[in-house]
């Protein structure tokens, strides 16, 4: 593990500073995952030797990256950072809408950053990396909406990591004002197949009284590049969250996503697909906090495993005892792609409210001979008619996110993986 | 140019026989039509030309314009011009209709040959007007939560838009009612040409009515017991399964 401090820049206010400093005591005081313990219960505790990886400058050229930074036809904001440095950024926000990389708001609005900045409690097994994480975050996104804003088109940020053994530590902190709707794209790429790196990212999302928060994150790293990324997602009064993890890169992948929801009639909505081919391993773990009564919130990740893949699906509902009448559903589904594929779940449920209405379950199974059959009748290929499936069965958690533009971006990744696990690689 | 079956024998995995020896012959320009009563094969008939691997071929020959077709894969199958209507249409959730469509023609074209999306939609909704299905369908799942009779049409539909050599129609009457069975008819009848077999297979002589058969054919048994012309659809009808239940054991 690194045993070096971290800087915090001068120019960054001095809460930031002594936060940075108070982390980076709790990172080395926190002890390691270890076997035994609950929150790492399958997990491969070997991918989490970091040793050897430190920060970086831009290695890549900008210009290069940014001509790769392909994204959405229309976007409201696109950002583009090389190892946490901002290369590029083009906006078409309305006055009053807040979107600066975090470095530059640090400065200029830092009360605004203090006021959200990781204020929950990370409790899903990575708090260890949730303070290396504080203690080094140096830049990403922050978005502050005000109220009554309502953003068309999706502010897109490309994090990009280059050079070897390159650490990165992307932060996304979104706060929608009062009746306001903003949707955030996080895409976290490599600069080439080759080179291994690591991101430690993280995120707080807090959604504002009857506000809409859509996040979406897009991992499509290199295969020797491993992520540990985290997600804390609170929604107030009438707020909805809808926040929506891809899996396709990465050697090793843990998400950890926690949504508290907080205010009456607010909604949570929790959707990853991940697809994983070769020796990947993603390894996710949720939480749904009902805080607050009326509340509802509905879960669906669905992961179709390829060759010797792994995932790890660990969920939990949790309804406090003064949350009645909340909602509450989880669901995984695995696809079974290959016979030596590895699909782990972990459904959970704890109520402490009445009048509740919950569920959760799991499901692994195989694609049945009549499906293939069928398709293979109308003269498809006996590949082609499984990738169709199993695009098909990613389909059901992309079309939530309810935007088509954002569907089609998403459905483009997914197909870059099918056709490259078509072709043989991963 | 003919679909041929050569005395086919076909069993199970597990070693029972099913079909023991049925020859037919269904020449480009006609349309056949085999009836019997439950269990006699027919089913087994259509998913053993298609390719079901859950079937083991014992013995005789299918031949596609004299090409033999056991040497093909499932897909090669449909792509050489065989098409099955099934009796129970497979759901594929998450893929709309026009995609699955579009693939299935995909399929047939070279590599790197590309569709062009504005001829085959018009296409595809020229055809889905004649069988009368909503637009809403070319978004819809295949089959996903479609009735028995709508999944019957999309059954033509894909038919209709893959213009196969031979046609294969497994019950494709059952769970119709009769306003959808016209439907269905009308788009099958459309499909008749001089190029194009056909293969109806079916209880029941309701069907018949509106699809003339050139050859009706009587199935008891794994065989073919019995082969006329559309009167003998008429005959069955009249006098039931059981007259030629003996007929094949004679």
């Amino acid at each position: 593990m690194t045993t070096t401090a971290p800087q915090t820049p001068a120019v960054f206010p001095a809460w930031f500073a002594a936060r940075q400093h108070d982390a980076w005591e709790r990172y080395l005081a926190t002890p390691a995952p270890k076997r035994g313990d609950e929150s790492w219960r399958f997990s491969n505790l070997k991918q989490l030797d970091f040793e050897g990886f430190s920060r970086n400058a831009g290695v890549s050229p900008a210009s290069d990256l940014i001509s790769r930074s392909t994204g959405l036809k229309k976007t409201a904001a696109k950002f583009i950072f090389s190892n946490d440095e901002l290369v590029h950024s083009e906006s078409s926000l309305p006055q009053g809408v807040i979107c600066l990389p975090l470095a530059e708001a640090l400065v200029s609005h830092g009360d605004l950053v203090a006021a959200h900045f990781m204020k929950q409690e990370t409790r899903l097994g990575s708090a260890k990396f949730a303070a290396w994480h504080e203690a080094s975050v140096s830049n990403g996104l922050f978005v502050h909406t005000g109220e009554n804003a309502e953003i068309e088109g999706a502010i897109e940020v490309h994090h990009w990591i280059s050079g070897a053994n390159t650490v990165i530590f992307p932060h996304t902190l979104i706060i929608t004002g009062k009746n306001s709707k903003v949707r955030v794209i996080d895409i976290f790429r490599s600069a080439d197949d080759i080179t291994p790196g690591l991101a430690i990212a993280f995120n707080d999302l807090s959604a504002g009284p009857n506000s809409q928060l859509d996040y979406i994150a897009i991992q499509a790293l290199n295969e020797v590049t491993r992520i540990i990324h985290i997600n804390e997602t609170s929604t107030a009064r009438d707020a909805s969250a809808k926040g929506f993890i891809l899996n396709i890169g990465a050697s090793w992948a843990r998400n950890e996503c926690l949504s508290r929801l907080e205010g009456a009639g607010s909604r949570s909505d929790m959707l990853s697909v991940s697809v994983p081919a070769r020796e990947q391993e993603y390894d996710q773990r949720t939480f749904q906090h009902h805080v607050s009564e009326g509340a509802y919130s509905d879960l669906l990740y669905k992961n179709s495993l390829y060759d010797n893949s792994r995932t790890i699906f660990s969920g939990l509902i949790f309804v406090d005892r003064d949350a009645h009448h909340t909602d509450a559903y989880q669901t995984c589904r695995n696809l079974l792609m290959s016979d030596t594929c590895e699909a782990n779940s972990m459904p959970g449920l704890e109520i402490n409210a009445d009048q509740v209405k919950c569920s959760h379950g799991s499901t692994s199974s195989q694609i049945h001979d009549e499906e293939i059959f069928y398709l293979q009748a109308r003269g498809i290929d006996p590949t082609s008619a499984r990738q169709l499936i199993a695009r098909g069965f990613s389909v059901e958690a992309v079309e939530r996110l309810g935007d088509e533009a954002t569907e089609e971006f998403v459905l483009g990744f997914i197909d870059d993986k099918f056709s490259h696990i078509a072709s043989g690689g991963a | 140019m003919s679909l041929h079956i050569q005395d086919l024998h076909a069993t199970l995995e597990d070693g029972t026989e099913i079909l023991k020896g049925v020859t037919l012959d269904i020449p480009q320009g006609e349309v056949h039509a085999i009836m019997g009563p439950n269990g006699s094969g027919k089913s087994t008939l259509s998913k053993v030309i298609a390719g079901h691997e859950g079937y083991l071929v014992s013995g005789g020959t299918v031949t596609l314009d004299g090409g033999e077709i056991f040497d093909m894969s499932i897909d090669e199958r449909s792509r050489a011009g065989i098409f099955l209507a099934f009796q129970y249409p497979s759901e594929v959730p998450g893929v709309s209709n026009a995609n699955f469509i579009r693939a299935a023609l995909q399929a047939r074209l070279p590599k790197g040959g590309e569709i062009d999306a504005v001829t085959y939609y018009k296409n595809l909704y020229a055809k889905m007007d004649l069988l009368e299905m909503d637009r809403k369908f070319t978004a819809r799942a295949v089959n996903e939560g479609f009735s028995g009779g709508e999944k019957k049409r999309n059954e033509i539909l894909q038919m209709m838009m893959l213009e196969p050599k031979y046609c294969i129609l497994d019950e494709t009457d059952s769970g119709l009612d009769i306003d959808a069975l016209k439907i269905v008819a009308k788009g099958v009848n459309a499909m008749r040409s001089p190029e194009r077999g056909m293969l109806l297979i079916t209880h029941y002589q309701r069907l018949l009515d509106y699809i003339k058969p050139d050859r009706v054919h009587v199935m008891a048994e794994g065989r073919i017991v019995r082969s006329g012309g559309p009167e003998l659809a008429l005959e069955l009808e009249k006098h039931g399964y059981d007259f030629l239940k003996e007929t094949a054991l004679a």
